[in-house]
């Protein structure tokens, strides 16, 4: 199979995440779109490794899934703290850092 | 040259007399004013002991010094505090302390109501002092430091009743006319400094003979410029008129014999940098012959007496600068009317002190009239003063005035007969202006107010008058006896001392004759116009054009105001505008340019994460496709 399909397929989920990030209000949903964009990134990177033959790309991809990893505690701590003092979880509505 | 060790107690004396009397306070208001009268007095003493010091050696070991401390010392530019004693310091030496100290005494008397006669004798104390630094310094920095310190004297005593605005303002008209002179002089001991690398009078006197004469003569006008500030000469004249609203003994002391005297001094002691630089000597001379007929215009027209005797003070100042100006010839008679001036101006302005301590400070001679009855001793005392300032033989103006007119005469050419028509005129109408003096206020019909009670004043008032009076009549004969005081002063003048009658265009008693001749005229208009007519107790106003100007000052104020103040005024408003379009426009510009984008760029700032995301994500577009456009 052409593994220029699995970049394609990437590009596709970067995108989907992408949008979702800046389209959605849900702090949860934004989460979730930042995963894919990190997993779309993922997949790139696994699919370079294979075209090119090396392990680096495979190598990024374990340090991505760590940091996605981190960053899905601290984040999901955050939220969720945000929604009990809020009541709510919409990004929007957490902007008072402006003032 | 010879040193001595007591020069500085000459100064030393009354500058610790006022220190005392400033610091003490109302502590001193008991005995202050006698502390003050006996330092003063006995800084005479001092000058009389050095004058028989002096007299006692040989004539070219006259002069002492003493070296004070060394004041400045950078790199070739030393300055000793040094001071200098020779025959023509000593002339000032016993003028300045000895009427000082008669108008001390006077003072004691005059001011005795005033509550802060205490601080009055202070500033009297630290002018004695100031004017003894300045003719005792050794070099033009020197000299300097007591041409600001009178001048702050002057400052201080003009506006000793500060309480009167008017009075406030005098003196600092007096302060600020007194500062354009001065800065002349600051600007002579830079040139000298820089031309010459020196600026003791002994090293500027060696280098004026092999100095450029653009540099001298730049030194000799500067110097002018000073001695026109201080001396009340033309240009710098209008202050002198209004600061006779100091209280009397200091106009008879600082605005009549000592301080205005000082340009005299200053040009005097500079004669070798006026000698080899005929430019500026001849400017001196036409700045002396101005000044002479202006002064004398205005005294004919003034009819406060304090005013009218500064209008003299005026005059014969021109007389001496005239003098100073003629050179070497000179020289010494300027000296002489100097100090015969002196003595009957003090004298005058004592005596109309006297008048006015006598009609409850009335100073306007229209309400004056017939005193002679009432204030006999101020009549005769004034009266020789009189007599010698219009110059009737044998009183004292009459030597020193005649020489004077005589050397004018003899300058030789055009020059000559110009200058001593000039001087002629001038002799004149000091007699025209002094006889309207003395006839409104003590031959006339009385013309007081109501509820007048002329009386004599007090010993202590009559006393330092009566001795001034005394000096009037006999100091000319003196000084002229064997040219006594020309040949005294002379070794001053170094080689030049010799030079003088070469040339003789009148004999001196032709001289006399038509000076005497110009006296007798002026004398009989005035008794005519306020002896014989009436004379109005106001001032009539529909007078000439020429005593309207005359009333005025000869237009000097409002020529000053038109010519200098209000184009000064325009430039300082534009100053400002300047400043503050431009200066503060451009610093105000930069802060707002910063508050402007601050405000622009805050706007993407809009708090909400996903308007960053979406910021992030169009950079990171932007940045690939440029990228990409870049690499294809």
């Amino acid at each position: 199979m052409n593994p220029y399909n699995y970049l394609y397929v990437s590009a596709i989920l970067f995108t989907i995440g992408a949008v979702g990030v800046v389209v959605r209000r849900n702090a949860i949903v934004v989460f979730m779109c930042v995963e894919l964009m990190l997993n779309a990134a993922n997949l790139s990177f696994v699919t370079f490794s294979r075209i090119n033959g090396t392990l680096d790309g495979q190598v990024v991809a374990f340090f991505t899934m760590v940091v996605a990893a981190c960053e899905v505690v601290v984040g999901l701590a955050i939220i969720v703290t945000i929604y009990r003092s809020r009541r709510s979880a919409s990004i929007d509505d957490a902007s008072l850092l402006k003032r | 040259m010879t040193t001595s060790t007591s020069l500085v107690y000459l100064i030393a004396l009354p500058l610790f007399g006022a220190t005392i009397l400033l610091l003490a306070g109302r502590r001193a208001d008991k005995w202050g004013h006698l502390l003050a009268t006996a330092l003063s007095a006995s800084s005479f003493g001092v000058g009389l002991y050095q004058l028989s010091q002096m007299l006692s050696r040989p004539t070219e070991e006259r002069a002492v010094g003493q070296k004070l401390f060394s004041w400045i010392n950078v790199g070739t530019f030393n300055v000793d505090a040094g001071l200098l004693l020779d025959q023509l310091s000593i002339c000032f030496i016993l003028l300045i302390t000895g009427v000082g100290t008669l108008i001390h005494i006077y003072s004691i008397s005059y001011m005795s109501h005033d509550q802060n006669r205490r601080r009055f004798f202070a500033y009297l104390n630290l002018f004695i002092a100031a004017m003894l630094l300045l003719v005792l310094g050794d070099s033009y920095l020197n000299l300097y430091v007591g041409w600001e310190g009178v001048g702050l004297a002057s400052y201080l005593l003009i506006g000793f009743w500060n309480q009167k605005p008017a009075y406030a303002t005098a003196s600092k008209k007096a302060f600020v006319m007194n500062r354009i002179g001065d800065m002349g002089l600051s600007f002579a001991i830079m040139i000298a400094f820089a031309t010459l690398g020196t600026v003791s009078f002994s090293g500027v006197e060696e280098a004026s003979h092999t100095a450029s004469k653009a540099a001298l003569t730049a030194i000799g006008v500067m110097l002018l410029v000073a001695a026109t500030g201080k001396s009340a000469q033309f240009p710098l004249q209008a202050w002198l008129g209004d600061a006779m609203a100091g209280p009397t003994p200091v106009s008879a002391l600082i605005h009549a014999a000592t301080m205005v005297t000082a340009g005299v001094y200053l040009i005097i002691r500079s004669n070798f940098i006026f000698d080899a630089a005929p430019t500026a000597q001849l400017l001196v001379v036409i700045v002396g012959a101005i000044t002479l007929l202006f002064g004398a215009f205005i005294g004919t027209a003034k009819d406060d007496i304090k005013k009218a005797l500064a209008a003299s003070t005026m005059s014969q100042i021109g007389y001496m600068i005239l003098g100073a100006g003629l050179g070497p010839a000179g020289y010494a008679f300027a000296i002489m009317h100097l100090l015969t001036h002196g003595f009957f101006k003090a004298g005058m302005f004592l005596g109309a002190g006297s008048v006015m301590h006598g009609m409850n400070d009335q100073v306007d001679m229209r309400r004056y009239g017939a005193l002679r009855k009432f204030m006999p001793i101020t009549f005769i005392t004034f009266g020789l003063g009189y007599l010698a300032i219009i110059g009737v033989p044998p009183f004292a103006g009459f030597y020193s005035k005649d020489l004077i007119i005589e050397t004018a005469f003899n300058a030789g050419g055009i020059k000559g007969i110009l200058l001593g028509s000039t001087a002629l005129l001038g002799a004149a109408i000091t007699a025209f202006y002094m006889t309207r003096v003395m006839v409104l206020t003590f031959t006339s019909k009385a013309r007081w107010e109501e509820n007048q009670h002329p009386h004599e004043s007090p010993i202590l008032m009559w006393l330092p008058m009566a001795i001034l009076a005394i000096g009037s009549v006999t100091t000319g004969f003196l000084f002229t006896r064997g040219d006594a005081l020309a040949n005294w002063l002379n070794p001053v003048f170094g080689e030049h001392g010799e030079e003088h009658g070469t040339e003789h265009l009148f004999e001196p008693i032709v001289v006399s004759g038509m000076a005497l001749v110009a006296v007798a005229i002026g004398v009989a208009i005035a008794i005519v116009k306020y002896q014989l007519a009436e004379v109005d107790s106001v001032a009539p106003q529909d007078v000439s054009i020429f005593t309207r100007i005359a009333r005025k000052d000869l237009m000097q104020d409002s020529f000053n105001e038109a010519v200098f103040m209000r184009p000064g005024q325009a430039l300082t408003a534009l100053l400002v505008k300047g400043d503050e379009s431009v200066v503060d426009g451009a610093v105000r510009g930069v802060g707002r340019t910063a508050l402007g984008a601050g405000a622009a760029l805050r706007k993407t700032q809009t708090g909400f994460a996903r308007s960053y995301a979406a910021l992030i994500l169009i950079g990171a577009v932007a940045l690939l496709a440029g990228i990409w456009v870049v690499t294809q």
